[in-house]
């Protein structure tokens, strides 16, 4: 599976909701299939994407959050697997795109690649729902499974290691903050 | 444990008084009273973490998502969470609120907390952390809350150093 077209699939699950993606790849094809206020794209700080999907989904009970994980920024915070299974907040939707490399640095092939099982690691530290998915319809149909329940859910789903030509994004990333802040600060008050 | 109970009880209700609502923290054993303040109490989230790395990610999601955090950790943790303080918290503009219990600082019976203890000052001025120190009583309240509201004003970490003599009763 290509992941655009696993991210155009699910795109109509994202649009209206809270994203937080890893950098590189995925935030570019994302980006490219359709910006919204309610996206974050982390542009460094690799591993963290879960760890502040966590803290939006412990702040905003109320909304779901998706976060678009990586294998090689997972493996960089795998501890953070066992603090999302410890609080597993029901409205979070972890998805990792495993392409068993660190493409964005020049293609290294990650521990996936020789045996690591990022969903049984996931099984392992308790995540409470774990689901794979390797064609774009399964992916689709997890997604709104997740999403239309209230179960914290890990979805890995192997994709193939390549990526667009460009990660360029026309969107300066402290602009994407404060545009973020503020799209969620207007979630919280139409919930209010 | 000579952990001072009545100094951590100053702390613990100054971080309310600030409207801290989240809280991430890993055990340390200055921060035991801290820790179980914040469990027991129904209007936080107590987030214990497995590196403190997480808890700037934590802190960075509940401050986009508009609710007041605090991050708890060693000395050593804040080593451990140097990247993401750089790297998402400076980069992106993010306010923290540092509690760092001051380990391997004078009075440190423990060499191997020594050694953390003498980088700790070096290294928060080199990533230009405004830091306040806290060891009387009396200044708990007014700099933590000042603490927060440079953070918020500056949208940048801030370090509030918990040293043995506020801490340790011996």
């Amino acid at each position: 599976m290509l992941r655009v077209d696993a991210l155009q699939a699910i795109y109509p699950e994202l649009q209206d909701r809270i994203v937080v993606t890893i950098m590189g790849a995925v935030a570019a094809e994302l980006h490219t299939l359709g910006h919204q206020p309610t996206f974050f794209y982390l542009e460094h700080a690799m591993g963290l994407a879960s760890s502040m999907g966590l803290g939006i989904a412990l702040a905003m009970p109320q909304h779901k959050v998706i976060v678009l994980d990586g294998d090689g920024s997972l493996l960089m915070n795998l501890g953070a697997l066992s603090t999302l299974a410890r609080y597993r907040p029901g409205n979070l939707l972890h998805l990792v795109f495993d392409n068993e490399s660190l493409l964005s640095v020049g293609g290294f092939p990650t521990a996936t690649a020789t045996g690591t099982d990022l969903a049984g690691v996931a099984r392992a530290c308790g995540i409470p729902s774990v689901e794979e998915a390797n064609t774009p319809d399964r992916l689709k149909d997890v997604v709104a499974a997740a999403l239309a329940g209230d179960t914290l859910t890990t979805i890995v789903a192997k994709v193939e290691a390549v990526g667009p030509t460009s990660f360029h994004m026309d969107l300066p990333l402290l602009e994407n903050r404060f545009q973020f802040k503020r799209a969620l600060e207007a979630l919280r008050q139409r919930q209010e | 444990m000579p952990v001072s109970i009545a100094n951590s009880q100053l702390i613990y209700d100054a971080l309310k008084a600030c409207g801290v609502t989240l809280i991430s923290a890993l055990p340390e054993t200055w921060l035991v009273h801290l820790i179980r303040m914040a469990e027991e109490d129904p209007k936080v989230t107590l987030v214990r973490i497995a590196k403190e790395e997480e808890a700037v990610g934590i802190s960075a999601g509940a401050h986009l998502a508009g609710v007041n955090s605090a991050l708890l950790m060693q000395n050593h943790g804040f080593l451990a969470a140097i990247n993401p303080i750089v790297s998402l918290a400076q980069l992106y503009k993010i306010p923290l609120v540092m509690l760092i219990s001051y380990r391997g600082s004078m009075g440190e019976r423990d060499p191997w907390q020594t050694q953390g203890g003498m980088v700790t000052e070096p290294l928060l001025r080199a990533l230009g952390i405004p830091t306040w120190s806290l060891t009387d009583p009396r200044d708990v309240e007014r700099r933590l809350k000042d603490a927060q509201t440079l953070a918020h004003a500056a949208l940048a970490p801030v370090a509030v150093l918990l040293t043995r003599e506020l801490m340790w009763e011996e």
